[in-house]
C-alpha cells in the first residue's frame, strides 16, 4: 500500500503541490464538519424522536425565516472563499515564468515522446532539472491524451492539431510517475512514463550526451536499448508472442502474410518502411494501429533497431 | 376501505393484449419498471465484472484489455442511458404522478405508451452494439477516438439517440399533466414535492435531450461520410465535441439527482409524521437547480484546452448550483426535528441517502475547485464522487420510493425484516467499495485504467470486496421483493399514513385510479392536523 504522502494525497515534488493540498485539505476539514453536522443531526433526530417513544409528540415548526437565511448565507460564504482560492492557484498553475525550459510533448497510442531545446530526443522518460520551471508545450498525433504527474498535482489534456500548456518546477530529485488520464483505447493503461528529475549539472551533462546517445556501443546493442526507451516493447514482443504488434522474434528474412492476402519478405527496406509508414503493409490478424515514428527516430536509430532485429533468430 | 379490491388495474382488463396495448399509466410504468430492472442487473453485472478483473494487478485475471474497454463502457452506457434516467420518473413517475394528482392518466396516455416502446426500440440498438462488437468508447463517446475505433459505436449512439425521444415524450407528458390534471383545488403549493421535483426533471429532460440527439447525429455522420466537423485535419475540433456533449450531460445529471431529491421529499415527512420544514424552499430550489444546470456544462472540461477564463465562470456557476442542493438537505434534516420517526425500509434508503448524498456533494466541492480539479480530474476520484451522487444519491432514493410505494403496486406487502438486512448490507457494501475510490483517486490513480501500478493493489482489493457485498444485498432484494408478489401479506390502501392522493384508494388501485373524484381534504404534508396520538403509532 502507498504509504507515501499524506492520508489522501502522493508525495509533495513541485512547486505548487503544497499549496493545492493546502486548499484540498481546507475543502476536506469544511466538508467534515458540514458532514458531521448532517449526520449527527440525522442520528440524533432518529433516535430523540423515534416512533412509539413516551414523551408525547408535538408540532414541530414548517420553517424559520432565521434559520434559513443562516444555512444558506455560511454555505455561500464558504463556496465564494474556496472558489477564488481555487481560481487564483488555477492562474498560476496556468502562467509558466518567462524563464521556464521549454520541452515539447507528443503523446501517441500508445506512448509519450519529448523533444528538448538542443535537438536531444526521449521516449516514455521525461529528464528535467530540479529547482527549474519546466515548461510543456503539448500536443497529439492521434486520439486525446491526458498529461498527468500525480507528485506535481499537474494534469493537462493532450490534444491532436492544437497545443495545450502546462508546467512546473520539481523540488526534488528523483523518478516520478507520469500517467495517461484520457481514454485512449486498448494500451491506455500502459501509457506510463517517467519523469526523472535530476541535479541541474546533470542535467547540463545528459542533454550533452542526449544527442550522442548510442555512441561506443554496436548498433544492434543500441537497437536493443532503443527497442524499450522508444517503447517499441509496448505493442512488440520478442519471445514469439503476438501483443498489439506482431513479435520480432525470427522475422528477419522470412515470408510474412499480408492482410491483403498477399506476403512479403522481410527485410532492411521492409523494416524501415514499417517503422516510418506503418499503415502501407500490416500484417494479417492485427489491426493498422502503429503510429509513425517518422521524426521520433533518426536514421542511425532506425539502423539499429534494423540490426537489432536481425539478432533476434 | 377494503384490504382486498376486487377489482384492481392488475387484473382488469385481462389477457395479454392488454398490457401490450395499455394505455393505463400504472402499467405502463411497471412495463418501464421491468425493463429498467433488467437493465440495472446488466449493468450491475457489468460493474462486478469489472471490479473482478481490478482485483490484481496485470490484467488478463478473467478478460483482454480491449474486452475490458467494451465492458466498462457497457456498465457506464447501460446504467446512465437505460436504468437511471428512465427509472425515478419513467418508472416511479408514471405509476404514482397522475395518482398524486388525483388524475385519472397522464395527458398523453398514448404519447406514454409510446414513450415506453421507443425506449425498447432503442435499447435494442444498445443491445445489438454489446452482441456485435461493442463499443469501446467510455459512456461519453468523445472524439476523435470514437470516430476512429473499430467497434460498433454508429449502433451504440443511435440506441442512446433513439432512447433520448422516449425521455422528451415522458418529460413533455409529465409538465402537459401536472399544468392541466390537476384535481380542482389543488394549487400548485398544495402539490406534493415529488410532482415539484419531476416537473423540474422535465424541463431539462425537454430542453437538453435534443442537444444530445444532434450531438450523437453529427458523431455518426462524421463517422460515416467524414464531415469533418470533429476533425482537426479538416478544420474541425474535438473540444466542440465535449461542449455539446457536456451541454446536455450536466443538466442529464441533474435529470438523474432531481427525481431522487423529490422521492425523499415524500419519505422523510411520511415516516416522521411531520409536516416537512421549508416546501417552497426545496420546491424553488428545484426549479433553481434545473436552471442553473444549463450553465454549468463547462466543469467537466477545466483541463480540456478551453480557455481559463471560462473555466473561471464555469467554477463559479458550479459553487452556485451546490447552494440549492445544500439547502435541501438542511430541510430534510429539519423535518426530523420534533418528528415521530419510524425505522421502516423506505426511511432506511432515505437515511442512507443523507450520509451518501451528502458525500458526494461536498466532494463536488474538490471538484468545482479549479486548482484541485487539476489532479483530481479523470482519476478514481471523480468515479468515486459520481457514484456517491448517482447511486449513493439517486439509486438510494430509487430503493426507497420502490420500497414505499411497493405495497400500492401490488397490494402486498415485502417482508420487512429482509427489506432491512438487505438496506443494511446495500450501505455498506457501497461504502466500502467506493470510499476506497476516493484515495485511490486522490493518490492519482487515473480512470478507466485496465490494468495498474502496484502501490494501488489493497484499495482497488477493497473495492472489489465491496462491491460482492453490495451485490448480496441486491441478490436478497431480489428474492424477497419477487417472492412479495405472490406470497406477500396483503396491504392496506395506506400502510404507512401517507396523506398524498395516491394513499387514498385502494392497493392495488383501480383501473381508474379514483372510484370517485377524491377530495382534497389534506395538504400534502398536514400532519400538524391530525390527533398526536396518531402520529405515534
Amino acid at each position: 500500500m502507498d504509504t507515501t504522502g499524506t492520508l489522501f494525497m502522493p508525495p509533495q515534488h513541485s512547486t505548487f503541490a503544497g499549496q493545492v493540498d493546502s486548499l484540498f485539505y481546507f475543502i476536506l476539514y469544511a466538508s467534515t464538519v458540514f458532514f458531521a453536522i448532517v449526520v449527527f443531526g440525522m442520528i440524533f433526530f432518529a433516535v430523540r424522536y423515534r416512533r412509539g417513544r413516551k414523551q408525547p409528540v408535538e408540532a414541530g415548526p414548517s420553517h424559520n425565516t432565521a434559520l434559513e437565511i443562516i444555512w444558506t448565507i455560511i454555505p455561500t460564504v464558504l463556496v465564494v472563499i474556496v472558489f477564488f482560492w481555487g481560481f487564483k492557484l488555477f492562474l498560476k498553475m496556468n502562467v509558466p515564468p518567462k524563464d521556464a525550459i521549454e520541452i515539447k510533448v507528443t503523446g501517441q497510442k500508445w506512448f509519450w515522446s519529448f523533444d528538448y531545446p538542443n535537438g536531444a530526443s526521449t521516449v516514455n522518460e521525461l529528464d528535467v532539472p530540479v529547482g527549474k520551471p519546466v515548461k510543456l508545450l503539448m500536443s497529439s498525433r492521434d486520439v486525446i491524451h491526458g498529461f498527468f504527474i500525480p507528485d506535481f498535482r499537474i494534469k493537462m489534456d493532450v490534444v491532436p492539431n492544437r497545443y495545450t500548456i502546462t508546467w512546473f518546477e520539481a523540488t526534488q530529485t528523483g523518478t516520478f510517475n507520469l500517467f495517461c488520464t484520457q481514454y485512449c483505447g486498448k494500451g491506455h493503461s500502459e501509457m506510463i512514463a517517467k519523469v526523472k528529475v535530476m541535479g541541474e549539472r546533470e542535467y547540463e551533462d545528459w542533454l550533452v550526451s542526449g544527442t550522442k546517445a548510442g555512441e561506443g556501443m554496436s548498433l544492434a546493442d543500441f537497437g536493443a536499448k532503443l527497442y524499450v526507451s522508444k517503447a517499441c516493447a509496448t505493442c512488440h514482443n520478442v519471445d514469439g508472442t503476438a501483443n498489439v504488434g506482431p513479435s520480432f522474434k525470427g522475422i528477419f528474412e522470412h515470408q510474412v502474410k499480408l492482410s491483403d492476402g498477399s506476403s512479403v519478405m522481410v527485410d532492411e527496406n521492409y523494416i524501415r518502411e514499417s517503422i516510418l509508414d506503418p499503415q502501407a503493409k500490416i500484417v494479417a490478424g492485427y489491426q493498422p494501429v502503429m503510429p509513425t515514428f517518422q521524426g521520433v527516430l533518426n536514421d542511425r536509430e532506425v539502423d539499429a533497431l534494423t540490426a537489432y532485429i536481425k539478432t533476434l533468430k | 376501505m377494503e384490504a382486498v379490491p376486487e377489482r384492481s388495474y392488475l387484473n382488469e382488463p385481462k389477457g395479454w393484449k392488454s398490457w401490450v396495448f395499455t394505455l393505463d399509466h400504472k402499467r405502463i410504468g411497471l412495463m418501464y419498471l421491468f425493463s429498467i430492472m433488467a437493465s440495472f442487473l446488466l449493468g450491475g453485472i457489468f460493474a462486478l465484472l469489472i471490479r473482478l478483473e481490478l482485483l490484481h494487478i496485470g490484467g488478463k485475471h478473467i478478460m483482454g484489455a480491449e474486452t475490458y474497454n467494451q465492458v466498462f463502457t457497457l456498465h457506464g452506457a447501460i446504467m446512465i442511458f437505460l436504468f437511471i434516467i428512465p427509472s425515478i420518473p419513467a418508472a416511479l413517475g408514471n405509476f404514482v404522478l397522475p395518482q398524486m394528482l388525483g388524475a385519472k392518466d397522464v395527458a398523453f396516455p398514448r404519447l406514454n405508451l409510446a414513450s415506453f416502446y421507443i425506449y425498447v426500440f432503442g435499447a435494442f440498438f444498445a443491445v445489438y452494439s454489446m452482441m456485435s462488437n461493442a463499443a469501446d468508447t467510455g459512456w461519453t463517446f468523445y472524439t476523435p477516438y470514437s470516430t476512429t475505433t473499430n467497434t460498433a459505436v454508429i449502433s451504440m449512439t443511435l440506441g442512446v439517440f433513439i432512447l433520448g425521444f422516449s425521455s422528451i415524450f415522458t418529460g413533455l407528458n409529465f409538465i402537459v399533466t401536472v399544468h392541466k390534471l390537476r384535481l380542482p383545488g389543488m394549487t400548485w403549493y398544495k402539490m406534493p414535492l415529488f410532482v415539484w421535483g419531476l416537473y423540474a426533471t422535465a424541463i431539462i429532460q425537454v430542453l437538453a435531450t435534443p442537444v444530445l440527439g444532434i450531438t450523437l447525429i453529427l458523431l455518426i455522420l462524421e463517422r460515416l461520410f467524414g464531415i469533418g466537423i470533429f476533425d482537426p485535419a479538416m478544420g474541425g475540433d474535438p473540444i466542440l465535441y465535449q461542449h455539446f456533449f457536456w451541454f446536455y450531460s450536466h443538466p442529464a445529471v441533474y435529470i438523474m439527482i432531481l427525481p431522487g431529491m423529490a422521492i425523499i421529499s415524500e419519505l422523510i415527512p411520511v415516516f416522521a409524521h411531520r409536516k416537512i420544514f421549508g416546501y417552497k424552499a426545496i420546491a424553488y430550489s428545484s426549479l433553481a437547480i434545473a436552471f442553473v444546470s444549463f450553465l454549468v456544462w463547462g466543469h467537466h472540461m477545466f483541463v480540456s484546452g478551453q480557455s481559463q477564463y471560462a473555466a473561471m465562470i464555469f467554477s463559479f456557476l458550479t459553487f452556485v448550483v451546490a447552494i440549492p442542493s445544500g439547502i435541501k438537505v438542511f430541510n430534510w434534516l429539519a423535518t426530523l426535528y420534533k418528528g415521530s420517526i419510524s425505522f421502516a425500509t423506505p426511511m432506511l434508503y432515505a437515511f442512507s441517502f443523507l450520509f451518501l448524498f451528502t458525500i458526494g456533494g461536498l466532494t463536488g466541492m474538490f471538484l468545482g475547485a479549479l486548482a484541485t480539479d487539476v489532479h483530481l480530474h479523470d482519476t478514481y476520484f471523480v468515479v468515486a464522487h459520481f457514484h456517491y451522487v448517482m447511486m449513493g444519491g439517486t439509486v438510494m432514493a430509487f430503493l426507497g420510493g420502490l420500497h414505499y410505494w411497493w405495497p400500492k403496486m401490488w397490494g402486498r406487502m415485502y417482508n420487512e425484516f429482509w427489506g432491512k438486512v438487505s438496506a443494511v448490507l446495500v450501505f455498506l457494501g457501497f461504502n466500502i467499495t467506493f470510499f476506497t475510490q476516493f484515495i485511490l483517486g486522490a493518490k492519482g490513480m487515473p480512470r478507466r485504467y485496465y490494468n495498474y501500478l502496484d502501490q494501488y493493489q489493497p484499495l482497488h482489493a477493497y473495492s472489489t470486496y465491496g462491491s460482492w457485498i453490495l451485490a448480496l444485498g441486491f441478490i436478497i432484494m431480489a428474492v424477497y421483493l419477487i417472492h412479495s408478489i405472490f406470497k406477500g401479506k396483503k396491504a392496506s390502501g395506506n400502510p404507512w399514513g401517507g396523506l398524498t392522493l395516491e394513499w387514498t384508494n385502494s392497493s392495488p388501485p383501480p383501473p381508474e385510479n379514483f372510484i370517485e373524484t377524491p377530495v382534497l381534504k389534506y395538504g400534502p404534508y398536514d400532519y400538524d392536523k391530525l390527533p398526536a396520538e396518531k402520529l405515534n403509532s
